[in-house]
């Protein structure tokens, strides 16, 4: 009786790690170290993105005249800047400007992008056509330029920056959705699906979507850190994210230049949020990238 | 193979046309026009006087006109004026244009020597301390910001040396030289070079996997003939492809890495007439910028298909 009882319980504990996900996640952190740092990197700032409120003292955007350009110390964990402004707390306070902008930004790009290459690599004909077309000019300029000229074009604020950020990212997922759509349009399950009397539209979301997503998520995990770099560029260069936002990118130029050589900490800690951001969605997208993908096993 | 050339030749034609009017209409979108944003900085505005430079700048007719005249004038060649600096945009573009194309080849040669040797190293050692660490290196360069990259290595230059990499006047000496157009060549070059470096990495993976290459090495062929000169070879050819979308992301680089260095050149000109919002100009670079991405991405497919005899056999020609 206490053999099978321990039994059970092991099988009853198994099954609850199961369910929570957390085997998996822990397998794949074993295979995937570098993943798994990634993930880990990207769960802290979500999380300090979310708490910022609670983990910083000093209000970010206040000015305090009498404290300006001090090198870090207990109370300015990272110093402060010409305005007296706590670098910490602007980081802290950043993150959550820089994870928005960029989640946003991903995500109304890639959702446009899965709808339009499923719509053009389903239906083919002239459509496919037409479309194709208009993903090559979106192409033709730099993603940096194109967001550079969108986002001065339609005016400072954060939806529309994240507008700039997002419509080069569009050609981009639509050619990679468009081409899994392609060789998954053929396979005999959507034909049987079609003998059957299915209706098109539904095989195209039920049968064909779901086929495509392996890709889409692998390419959308990458294109964060993407959209988050080109965030911090166009603020860098003073088209981003308007005052009185913190932004890492602003936090570079606006001081960064004629201050650098007295207070290096302005330089330093900004450029180190953008990285650990981009760094932490690289390496999850890699690993992601290696497990979907059957070519990449051996 | 000439209907292809013909049908690619068309093509290029078509974005470029189409990117001409995305643009277009995309700074008519911009709240106020030229003549409000002249005037806006005067302080004061004559409606008179307002409409006779909307009719000098043409802004009083037909959108569809406006556009013809724009294309007339690129296609002559004529690059239209700066309104900021009042003298033809061609003057003020043209010096700066082998500016930023010594910068451009700089980072594009440090780009293939940061990517493509490192690509196959990692390859060839494939899970080993080697290639995490080379991994990591690139993948750490592809998550830099260049303008933070470049400030980083000018607080290094300041603290270190008495040279500053920050361009002030035109180098004349050959050490100038390697200063201020090395240093933020290396910046662009190793962002881009991260992307070469996956590329070479996981397209030698694959091929070290093909039946030819066990072929190879059950002959008894050494290691490193294998590598280099059997795997090598067939590896190269997808990276080829990336040629193309190399430059555009050069370009991207160098837009901020000019800003950084204050390199007086092409792209940095580009986002002073934005921020200026000198319309006229920011257009026609705009276009100027089309057209080397475009043209580039042609030639990289030409010298694809060239290089790669399937792809004639396959039709897909």
């Amino acid at each position: 009786m206490t053999e099978t009882g321990a039994l059970g319980e092991q099988i009853h504990s198994q099954s609850l790690w199961h369910t929570l996900g957390i085997e998996q996640a822990w397998e794949f952190c074993k295979r995937k170290p570098l993943g798994a740092i990634g993930a880990f990197i990207m769960i802290v700032m979500v999380v300090l993105a979310l708490l910022a409120d609670f983990v910083t003292a000093i209000d970010p955007v206040t000015t305090n005249a009498d404290k300006t350009l001090q090198a870090p110390n207990s109370v300015y964990w990272m110093g402060t800047d010409y305005l007296g402004r706590d670098i910490y707390s602007r980081i802290i306070f950043g993150t959550r400007i820089s994870l928005t902008v960029g989640i946003l930004a991903t995500l109304f790009g890639g959702l446009s992008g899965l709808a339009i290459g499923l719509v053009s690599g389903y239906m083919l004909g002239w459509m496919d056509l037409v479309v194709q077309r208009f993903m090559d000019v979106f192409q033709a300029l730099p993603r940096l330029v194109l967001a550079l000229v969108m986002s001065a074009a339609l005016g400072p604020s954060i939806q529309n920056v994240v507008i700039a950020i997002a419509v080069p990212l569009i050609p981009i997922i639509a050619r990679v959705v468009r081409s899994s759509t392609l060789a998954v349009r053929e396979l005999p399950f959507v034909e049987a699906a079609r003998a059957a009397g299915m209706a098109e539209w539904r095989i195209a979301l039920i049968h064909v979507l779901p086929n495509t997503l392996a890709p889409f998520i692998v390419l959308v995990t990458a294109q964060l850190g993407a959209a988050i770099l080109v965030e911090a560029s166009l603020s860098f260069l003073g088209l981003g994210v308007p005052e009185p936002h913190p932004s890492w990118g602003r936090m570079l130029s606006e001081s960064a230049a004629e201050y650098a050589q007295q207070a290096p900490w302005l330089v330093i800690f900004p450029g180190l949020a953008i990285s650990a951001a981009v760094f932490g969605t690289n390496l999850l997208g890699d690993a992601l990238r290696d497990e979907l993908d059957p070519r990449l096993k051996q | 193979m000439k209907a292809y050339l013909i049908n690619r030749t068309l093509l290029v034609f078509l974005t470029l046309f189409g990117m001409s009017i995305v643009i277009f209409i995309l700074l008519r979108l911009a709240p106020g026009n030229i003549v409000d944003i002249l005037f806006d900085s005067a302080g004061y505005v004559d409606p008179a006087e307002k409409k006779v430079l909307e009719a000098e700048l043409g802004l009083d007719k037909p959108v569809y006109v406006q556009y013809g005249a724009w294309m007339a004038e690129l296609l002559s060649g004529n690059l239209g004026k700066s309104y900021r600096l009042e003298i033809p945009a061609g003057e003020v573009i043209r010096p700066r244009i082998p500016v930023s194309l010594e910068l451009a080849l700089l980072a594009f040669f440090f780009s293939i020597i940061l990517g493509i040797p490192p690509g196959v190293i990692s390859a060839v050692r494939q899970d080993t301390a080697m290639d995490y660490t080379l991994r990591v290196i690139s993948l750490s360069g592809l998550s830099m910001p260049a303008f933070w990259l470049g400030l980083l290595i000018i607080l290094a230059f300041v603290y270190n040396t008495d040279l500053s990499p920050i361009y002030i006047n035109a180098p004349t000496t050959f050490g100038g030289h390697v200063l201020l157009f090395g240093v933020p060549a290396f910046v662009v070059g190793f962002r881009s070079s991260a992307l070469l470096m996956r590329l070479t990495r996981s397209s030698m993976l694959e091929v070290m996997r093909q039946d030819y290459i066990r072929t190879a090495k059950s002959k008894g062929l050494a290691e490193q003939v294998v590598n280099y000169r059997h795997a090598l070879k067939n590896a190269i050819l997808p990276v080829v492809t990336l040629l193309g979308i190399e430059a555009a992301f050069l370009m991207g680089g160098l837009v901020v890495t000019e800003s950084v260095f204050n390199i007086p050149g092409v792209a940095r000109f580009l986002v002073q007439a934005i921020l200026w919002r000198d319309y006229p100009i920011v257009q026609n670079l705009v276009m100027f910028i089309a057209i080397i991405v475009v043209v580039v991405n042609f030639l990289t497919d030409l010298t694809y298909t060239w290089l790669d005899p399937r792809l004639q056999l396959t039709g897909k020609l």
